[in-house]
């Protein structure tokens, strides 16, 4: 069940250069979403709405939380808006994570493809180990909040500004090597994600991942936002919309696989 | 309440507003919204005889005032469309049109033949897909293709066939007229225009198909004028489409010549588009005292 209309933007924060925070009060949304699900978001002036991860969901409040960066002219027109505008949105949409209930879990996230994990850290708290990687110290986004939420919270930069220098994947080895993770929830840029989920593989551990591309409708109309998955030995396009955009790694097609 | 039915090439439709193919998918993804017995009626995705694949993503692009893509007609099949998204049509929606395309004439017959045994209510003859290699836009854009593919459907179905034209030709009427000559019962048209879009950072085209074809506001224009041109040129009913999004762009399209609209690149933005779109023109129906939609069509007075 998703619905559209116009919400109220009820906050508004800037968490790092280009990087914005939205909470918007729609009741009904909110009451439906869970982590990993995303809305459509209209953008002022623009013929396409631009695809936007849930990263909080507060169903007590009935607000939903939106993290989004400026990527184009699109998100920017989004971000221009701000508290006291109403923002147009189509959500809950897609299918978000299943997170395994009672078992410790590893959420691993890259730059922009961390908020979608927050929601997950909300529910698995101190079962979850977040391996949250950056550009650098000015890139870092909501890492408190995961580390409030109870999690083990490891931030890894590119240039060792903070945290531990490189990739996710070095300290994501090292808790896979421990044999205590029975899953692991990935987002972020596809070169990550597919080490990720080569990394899994060798561990044995089952991964889902976060998808993102260029969509139309966020509903599974257009058949436009389109990846490689794999059924009975072939290789078929799925919707990321609509069939993810969380996706169990074995389902992908493509160069996912080791 | 003002009469807002149409009728085309026999087929009574409640309203004059139809989701155009590829943007609606079968009906089955807006339900959550509203029921889709409130459009006057569906153009499913385009189908072909086997399942296909599409092209490679990215497949959409966002240009000023429009939308490009290129997803290449992937679709489930025309059985699997008659087995697993026609019954739950029939059922939800009005007026059924099967969009159907094929790489050969035989493909094309094979699908007619297998929609001509089922309830879909008309087939809408897609010769006008810019984003396939073979087949699709290739028989629309030649006069004897057209009306090859055209003889060749109406032969294998007794449905009521519309025929959906590319704009991307010198003189769309010969194409028109060509199909009508064959026995197309109305036309549907304009298709996308192909066009495409360069990412000056990487050089690289935005779609992985290189080109696309455009939609939404950019090309209303456009397509009123082809509507027009062919009113004039043609007996057959037509059902325009190409960039609207407002009730005001559904009357201009009729004014042009068209017995019935589609709406697609628009639903993107606003699902619930149509529906504003079959009040806005009961309204204005209601306030210019027009009792059936036939008084306007057409009726634009040129200079």
């Amino acid at each position: 069940m998703y619905y559209c209309g116009k919400y109220p933007i009820i906050s508004k924060t800037t968490l790092a250069k280009g990087i914005y925070s939205f909470t918007v009060e729609a009741h009904e949304p909110a009451e439906e979403a869970h982590a990993g699900q995303f809305a459509m978001i209209s953008a002022p002036g623009f013929q396409l709405r631009r695809p936007i991860s849930i990263c909080g969901i507060d169903k007590e409040h009935g607000t939903l939380r939106f993290v989004f960066e400026v990527r184009g002219k699109g998100t920017k027109a989004i971000a221009s808006l701000g508290e006291g505008d109403s923002l147009d949105i189509m959500a809950p949409l897609g299918n978000g994570f299943r997170i395994p209930e009672g078992k410790r879990i590893a959420v691993v996230g890259g730059g922009i493809g961390v908020p979608p994990l927050l929601g997950v850290s909300s529910v698995s708290g101190e079962l979850c180990t977040a391996i949250l990687g950056f550009r650098d110290y000015s890139r870092i986004i909501l890492t408190d909040e995961f580390k409030r939420n109870g999690c083990e919270t490891i931030i890894c930069t590119d240039d060792g500004s903070v945290g531990r220098e490189g990739m996710v994947t070095f300290p994501l080895a090292e808790l896979l090597e421990k044999g205590e993770t029975s899953a692991v929830l990935a987002c972020g840029p596809e070169p990550m994600l597919k080490a990720i989920v080569k990394m899994c593989e060798v561990y044995k551990v089952p991964c889902q991942v976060s998808l993102e591309q260029r969509m139309g409708c966020g509903v599974g109309a257009c058949v436009t936002c389109s990846c490689l998955t794999v059924r009975n030995g072939k290789e078929f396009y799925s919707r990321v919309c609509k069939d993810g955009p969380v996706f169990d790694s074995d389902v992908l097609g493509g160069d996912f696989h080791g | 309440m003002v009469d807002l039915s149409v009728r085309i090439a026999g087929v009574d439709f409640p309203n004059p507003v139809i989701a155009a193919s590829g943007t609606y998918g079968n009906g089955e993804c807006y339900t959550e919204l509203y029921p889709i017995s409130k459009l006057g009626g569906i153009s499913c995705k385009g189908m072909t005889i086997e399942p296909k694949l599409g092209n490679p993503p990215p497949r959409i692009a966002e240009t000023p005032s429009g939308v490009l893509n290129s997803v290449g007609l992937q679709n489930i099949g025309v059985h699997g469309f008659i087995e697993y998204y026609l019954p739950t049509l029939k059922e939800e929606g009005n007026v059924i049109i099967a969009n159907v395309a094929g790489a050969t004439v035989d493909d094309y017959i094979a699908a007619a033949e297998a929609l001509d045994a089922s309830d879909v209510d008309m087939i809408e003859l897609n010769i006008s897909c810019p984003n396939v290699k073979a087949g699709g836009a290739t028989w629309g854009v030649t006069p004897e293709g057209a009306a090859e593919v055209t003889k060749a459907v109406r032969r294998a179905t007794a449905k009521p066939l519309i025929v959906k034209l590319t704009p991307n030709v010198t003189d769309i009427t010969v194409i028109a007229k060509a199909v009508e000559a064959e026995g197309a019962d109305a036309l549907s048209m304009i298709n996308t225009l192909l066009g495409m879009r360069i990412d000056i950072r990487t050089r690289r085209p935005i779609l992985k198909n290189n080109m696309g074809g455009l939609s939404g506001p950019a090309v209303f224009p456009v397509a009123v004028r082809m509507v027009r041109q062919c009113y004039k040129a043609v007996q057959i009913p037509i059902i325009g489409m190409g960039g609207i999004s407002t009730w005001e762009d559904a009357i201009e399209m009729m004014l042009a010549g068209a017995a019935a609209v589609q709406m697609g690149t628009a639903i993107f933005k606003d699902p619930c588009a149509p529906l504003k779109v079959v009040d806005g023109i009961a309204d204005f129906m209601e306030q210019n005292g027009i009792k059936s939609l036939s008084e306007i069509v057409g009726q634009c007075q040129e200079w």
